[in-house]
């Protein structure tokens, strides 16, 4: 069963009465419970396309199909956490959390108390009446990813969540965030600019091509899950890297 | 193997302890000094303070007795005093007092409030707001003490025609920095909180009034002091009571000690309204430290 299908999205944006195409037709299905990458080099789309799904932008053509239902132009229908962690400076991590909850009506004490243990299970523990500007880089990131979770939808997408963390914390993030993803069992689409990064999370993998952005390819990852760090000196993981690196490679030298 | 790996990341973090210890320690001595400089350092401008302004003082009382100053324009500070005193006792000062900062904090707070709402509300139409802002500063730029004299007539002689003039001074200033604090909302905040299924109440109310209220604390000491300005013009243009009615009348009189009376009066007035000033701000952005 297809969970989230894209047809047929396009958008061209209008700039001093000059068309500007940032993305060309896009046609994705993606199943239920699948982790599910998007690479492509800068400015090709994977934001604007993101903007689509989760209805905030409306498409030049096209539908986006969320269990069959075209959700096109309703924002709300899935979790989207967007480029920037974008936590309310004026609310402690545990109020920016239930931000979601808040929004649907739940009262505030009890959707902090459902928040709660969350925090301190995904590594928040002592930090939930600290302001945003207190923490790390990685902990904004976690308490923007948690808001996200918390706001329940089956379908949460990541923009570039860890584009700008240092290598260590990248890698420890990631295995956090795997471990989020087989607790919570959600269908995950995540932009990355980051091979090992999308290959050691994904089912799935999509490359897109240069501006404007068009689905070039989709690569099948087949590694073993659980997945650790000795995945990523696997033969067949170097293999994937291999050939998503040469195609890569061939964009940027259009580009 | 295993022994090995663990044991060297325990004698790391040993090491690594006994030197984020010795920092700590170093990080405390600096903060201790730094305290120690802080407090003689306040110390000493408290003093200086006090200093110049007894010499200020003193310098009044000395040359009008000997004389350098005329006193009958300068007054002194011992007569000032003197006057005061009398005034408070036997005459009006203190209800005059009671009248001009009643009208203008209650002019302060209608034109902080509606100005804030008006400002606030341009967040809701694009349309409405470009409409409107041109208006907007138009009438900012309207010197509105001028017009006195039409509200003391449209509004009568009492204590409204200075509410209305306190509320007028302020209510421009106080919608223009709330829509400028509008304006400066984070595009991308709103949209995750719509990607959160949030309706626009919902922005308004979770990002857009709180992001804009340090615009609009910026605005209150600015807004005490003119809204005063506007009481106090509203009491010369017309009036049975207020500092303002005093000063005009003792200057018809030539009672010129009483006229720097109502001047030191209003003064005070004038300090602790904006001190009220610094008090709300601080309350209004006690969560905002880390920003
Ligand atoms: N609202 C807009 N109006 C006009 N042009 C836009 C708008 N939003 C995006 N664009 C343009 O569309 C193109 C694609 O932008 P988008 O943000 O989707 O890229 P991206 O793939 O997410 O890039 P990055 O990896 O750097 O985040 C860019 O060239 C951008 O300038
Ligand atoms: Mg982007």
């Amino acid at each position: 069963m297809n969970k989230l299908e894209i047809v047929h999205n396009s958008k061209t944006f209008k700039k001093n009465d000059k068309e500007f195409c940032a993305l060309q037709e896009t046609n994705m299905s993606i199943q239920s419970g699948k982790f599910v990458s998007i690479i492509g080099p800068s400015g090709c789309g994977k934001s604007t396309l993101f903007n689509i799904i989760a209805g905030l932008l409306p498409p030049s053509t096209g539908e986006v199909l969320l269990d069959g239902k075209n959700i096109v132009g309703k924002s709300g229908c899935v979790g989207y956490m967007l480029q920037k962690d974008l936590l309310l400076p004026w609310r402690t991590i545990l109020d920016n959390v239930i931000l979601g909850l808040e929004i649907r009506g739940v009262h505030k004490t009890e959707a902090r108390e459902r928040a709660l243990p969350m925090l301190q299970k995904y590594g928040l523990k002592g930090f939930e009446h600290h302001f945003p500007a207190e923490l790390s880089g990685g902990m904004r990131q976690r308490a923007a990813l948690l808001r996200t979770l918390l706001y329940d939808k089956d379908v949460i997408l990541l923009d570039e969540p860890f584009g700008a963390l240092d290598a260590q914390t990248r890698l420890f993030m990631q295995s956090w965030l795997l471990k989020i993803w087989s607790d919570f069992k959600k269908t995950v689409l995540f932009v990355t600019h980051d091979i090992d990064e999308a290959i050691y999370l994904s089912d799935e993998i999509y490359v897109f091509s240069h501006r404007p952005g068009r689905i070039k390819a989709k690569v099948e990852v087949d590694l073993p899950r659980p997945r650790n760090e000795e995945t990523l000196t696997q033969a067949s993981f170097q293999h994937l890297k291999k050939g998503l690196l040469i195609m890569l490679k061939v964009e940027q030298e259009i580009s | 193997m295993d022994a090995n790996a663990e044991k060297i990341p325990v004698e790391r973090t040993g090491i690594d302890q006994s030197l984020e210890v010795k920092k700590n320690t170093r990080v405390k001595a600096a903060v201790i000094e730094d305290d120690r400089k802080g407090i003689s350092m306040r110390r000493k401008v408290v003093i200086g303070q006090m200093i110049v302004g007894v010499t200020i003082i003193f310098l009044w009382e000395f040359l009008t007795r000997i004389g350098w100053l005329d006193s009958y324009y300068w007054s002194n500070p011992s007569t000032i005093v003197q006057t005061g005193w009398t005034a408070a006792i036997q005459g009006t000062l203190l209800q005059d007092m009671a009248y001009t900062s009643g009208a203008t904090i209650i002019g302060f707070i209608l034109g902080t409030l509606v100005g804030s709402v008006i400002g606030l509300s341009f967040w809701w139409s694009s349309l409405y707001s470009r409409i409107t802002e041109p208006y907007m500063i138009a009438f900012n730029a309207v010197p509105k003490l001028a017009l006195a004299p039409v509200l003391v007539i449209m509004f009568g002689i009492g204590f409204n025609s200075k509410v209305i003039m306190a509320f007028l001074m302020t209510v421009i200033v106080a919608a223009l920095a709330a829509y400028s604090g509008v304006k400066s909302v984070d595009k991308d905040l709103e949209k995750m909180l719509f990607s959160l299924g949030a309706k626009r109440h919902h922005v308004f109310m979770k990002v857009v009034v709180p992001s804009s209220v340090p615009w609009m604390v910026s605005s209150l000491k600015i807004n005490i002091a003119l809204a005063l300005a506007g009481t106090i013009v509203g009491e010369f243009i017309s009036s049975r009571q207020g500092v303002g009615r005093m000063i005009l009348y003792a200057g018809q009189v030539m009672d010129l000690n009483l006229v720097w009376v109502g001047v030191i009066v209003l003064s005070f007035l004038s300090i602790f309204m904006y001190l009220g000033t610094v008090w709300i701000e601080k309350w209004l952005l006690k969560n905002r430290k880390y920003q």
